[in-house]
């Protein structure tokens, strides 16, 4: 059964590591639905969130797939049901529609969303949560007709209580160092 | 440790050296000049083969790795000089072949500008490389090629690609080399978990009917000792993919022969008897399996492998066993009963008796006018005592010749097993034979595959490299040919060849050779290819339309293996 999957791959910062990881993908005809990189609280080492559709045993094998690469630390996969998730969505709306009634400042109150910068032409506000809040959020603000609007890929943290990369990385250079 | 000013290009050179590079294999060219113009002053130190195409110092690079166990190297200039290498890298990338390919890039500032025979041999080289890099500063370069020979030698072996820009090479830098013995984000074998053996051990012991596959995991992880002491201790019959070849004797009581589309009638069709598998440095490729879902439905499967990501990938392990199998193997020797499963063996026996009295005995002794290739295979393989390194090229006459060369030694069967490489042989038989200068390599081809790289003739001669080439001539594209009798109503579109005279061609080349048509001249005009001293071309003319059996169908299970149309 397909369904959504969150892979975390943490990497070592190498130019042309994102194109290895992406053709992983691309070979098995996999879209990515959306993709964050970032450097992680370990300084050098770098934070690929990738939200893909796949069915569970696909998942595993891309995950094996990307953990082979050189440059790769440690791939995960999880559900959503196992992970905190946000994405951030930014909304451009013309401000006179703004003055013209009060619906737009209920939305933007009740939506838990908030106003980032007014201009004479324009309005833009942003909220965060999941797609399909944002989403909602997207389908109220465009009765005045949204100008522009964009979503983030996903970002993500485990309900684990340890940060697992910092223990790996200990039990990895243990590891290292036996070897010699 | 001193260090010592000196140029990127020569530091190259330098690199190679530490790492005992003693063969390169290249075509210079534009962006590759500065690291041509350093190795002028060190031909004493390291020997460069100079090709007619990249593609066959890739496959010659091939070969070199293939008998010799360490990596093979080649230079090829930026632009078509790079990508002319791609097939090669593609082919090392799925046989597991060490490699380290150096291409030479446009200077750094015209990078991405569309200059003059750039282009992205990075990107290019991505999905087919276990590593590559691109160098843009002097300083990187004794580092990146450490690491580079590192990555291309240990664990799962594969090709390389480091890509120097030519203002690196011109560049200069304070030299120091370190052998790379470890990166933090790779792991080239994970220790093996005795548990698992323990786990593996008890389920071989109970046992009725089991069976093992080994494959080249064997070979690269020089653990033919211990595949053969395990195979006599448990008394479990033996079979091999095509890259398993030649790891444990073809004689051995308890190799019962070739897996897959075309292997052995036994290993095939009891292959969905057996009750445990025990699959050894193989992959589960899908000419070795047929179709997935009725394979091997009745046995526990034990994988002993040393890359994670081939677990349960294709089929699904009962226990996995992780690392090298040389010590995987020897643990798990340790570990197990000793045994005899005679009925079992019996069974196979029959199956050879099948397939020898349906098929083999008229590939090897036929009566019909046609020459076959079996009696070629058969007569050449003799007359060098099975200790000859065969090279192999893609198609009917690479399974005759797996099928039927029997072989003494392991690292002795040079082939293109993954990706079905036409134009493969010629080439990776001149690297086999700079590998191991003292044995004899006898190279067989097919008329089609001759000639996608048959300009290597060219460096054969110029080198006097003594390969014995065996061309096996039925101006068909054989196997092609083979498929469209049996599946496509015999329309044999595009397969028929209208060839040259590959004798006077040869003779253009500066190389002997003559053309056997009868089979009364096949036994001497074997022997007169290999008394002769320096490179030799044999071409034998063989029986037009004959097909490669046993066979088992795409689609089909392994159990439905055919032994005739």
């Amino acid at each position: 059964m397909r369904q959504e999957f969150i892979i975390t791959v943490y990497s070592e910062n190498h130019i042309g590591l994102l194109t290895r990881i992406t053709i992983v993908f691309t070979r098995r005809k996999v879209n990515i639905e959306s993709l964050t990189v970032s450097e992680s609280a370990i300084p050098g080492v770098f934070k690929f969130t990738i939200v893909i559709k796949a069915t569970k045993e696909q998942t595993i094998k891309i995950v094996s797939q990307i953990e082979k690469q050189i440059d790769v630390l440690k791939a995960f996969y999880h559900t959503n049901e196992e992970m905190i998730y946000q994405e951030i969505a930014l909304y451009k709306v013309a401000t006179e529609s703004l003055y013209e009634n009060d619906t737009i400042e209920k939305i933007v109150r009740n939506g838990g969303a908030r106003i980032l910068e007014i201009t004479r032409e324009y309005t833009v506000i942003e909220k965060t949560g999941h797609k399909e809040e944002t989403q909602a959020l997207f389908n109220e603000l465009n009765k005045f007709k949204v100008m522009q609007f964009i979503r983030s890929g996903r970002i993500a943290i485990t309900r684990d209580p340890i940060e697992r990369l910092s223990e790996f990385l200990k039990e990895r250079d243990a590891f290292l160092n036996s070897l010699d | 440790m001193t260090t010592k000013k000196v140029t990127g290009s020569q530091a190259v050179i330098l690199s190679l050296l530490e790492e005992g590079v003693d063969t390169i294999f290249g075509y210079p060219g534009g962006a590759i000049m500065p690291v041509y113009d350093a190795l002028y002053d060190f031909d004493k130190n390291v020997k460069h083969i100079l090709t007619r195409h990249e593609q066959g110092a890739v496959h010659a690079a091939e070969g070199y790795a293939r008998v010799t166990g360490k990596a093979g190297v080649c230079f090829a200039t930026s632009g078509p000089g790079a990508t002319n290498l791609i097939t090669g890298i593609a082919d090392a990338m799925i046989d597991s072949t060490p490699l380290v390919c150096i291409t030479g890039q446009v200077a750094s500032p015209l990078l991405g500008t569309d200059a003059f025979q750039e282009s992205d041999v990075v990107g290019i080289s991505m999905p087919v490389t276990k590593w590559n890099y691109q160098i843009t500063t002097p300083e990187e370069i004794p580092e990146a090629i450490a690491q580079a020979f590192y990555i291309a030698q240990t664990g799962r072996p594969g090709p390389v690609l480091i890509d120097i820009t030519k203002d690196a090479q011109f560049g200069e830098l304070e030299f120091e080399y370190k052998q790379c013995t470890k990166i933090r984000s790779y792991v080239p074998e994970m220790p093996v978990d005795p548990f698992k053996v323990k786990e593996a051990a008890e389920i071989i012991d109970q046992a009725k009917k089991p069976l093992i596959l080994f494959g080249q995991g064997v070979i690269i992880g020089n653990a033919e000792d211990e595949l053969k002491a395990f195979i006599e201790k448990t008394g479990i019959p033996a079979a091999w993919t095509l890259l398993g070849l030649s790891a444990i004797p073809t004689d051995h009581p308890l190799n019962v022969g070739m897996l897959g589309m075309h292997g052995n009638y036994g290993p095939n069709l009891l292959t969905n008897e057996a009750d445990v598998i025990i699959a050894v440095g193989m992959r589960f490729d899908d000419r070795v399996t047929g179709k997935v879902s009725g394979y091997a439905p009745n046995a526990k499967i034990i994988h002993l492998e040393i890359d994670p990501a081939e677990i349960d990938k294709i089929v699904k392990a009962t226990v996995a066993v992780l690392g090298n199998s040389k010590k995987s193997l020897k643990m798990l020797t340790d570990n197990v009963k000793e045994n005899s499963h005679d009925e079992w063996i019996e069974r196979f026996r029959k199956c050879d008796m099948i397939e020898n009295e349906k098929i083999i005995h008229k590939d090897l002794y036929p009566e019909k006018p046609g020459l076959t290739m079996g009696e070629v295979i058969r007569i050449a393989a003799d007359k060098t005592n099975h200790e000859a390194i065969l090279v192999t090229d893609v198609g009917q006459h690479q399974m005759i010749a797996s099928r039927y060369f029997k072989f003494r030694n392991s690292k002795s069967n040079v082939t293109s097993g993954g990706l079905g490489t036409m134009g493969f042989g010629l080439p990776a038989s001149m690297g086999a034979q700079l590998g191991k200068p003292e044995r004899t390599v006898i190279a067989v081809i097919g008329d089609g595959g001759f000639q996608m790289t048959i300009q290597e003739l060219g460096t054969i001669a110029q080198n006097k490299l003594p390969v014995k080439i065996i061309v096996l001539n039925n101006n068909f594209l054989g196997m092609v040919r083979q498929w469209q009798q049996l599946f496509f109503e015999k329309r044999y579109s595009f397969t028929e060849l209208q060839n040259p005279d590959f004798i006077t061609i040869a003779k253009g080349f500066g190389i002997d050779g003559h053309k056997v048509e009868k089979r009364d001249n096949l036994d001497g005009g074997i022997q007169k290819m290999l008394d002769h001293n320096g490179p030799y071309l044999l071409e034998v003319v063989i029986e037009k339309e004959d097909n490669v059996f046993p066979m088992v169908p795409t689609g089909a299970s392994v159990s439905e293996v055919i032994l005739e149309p």
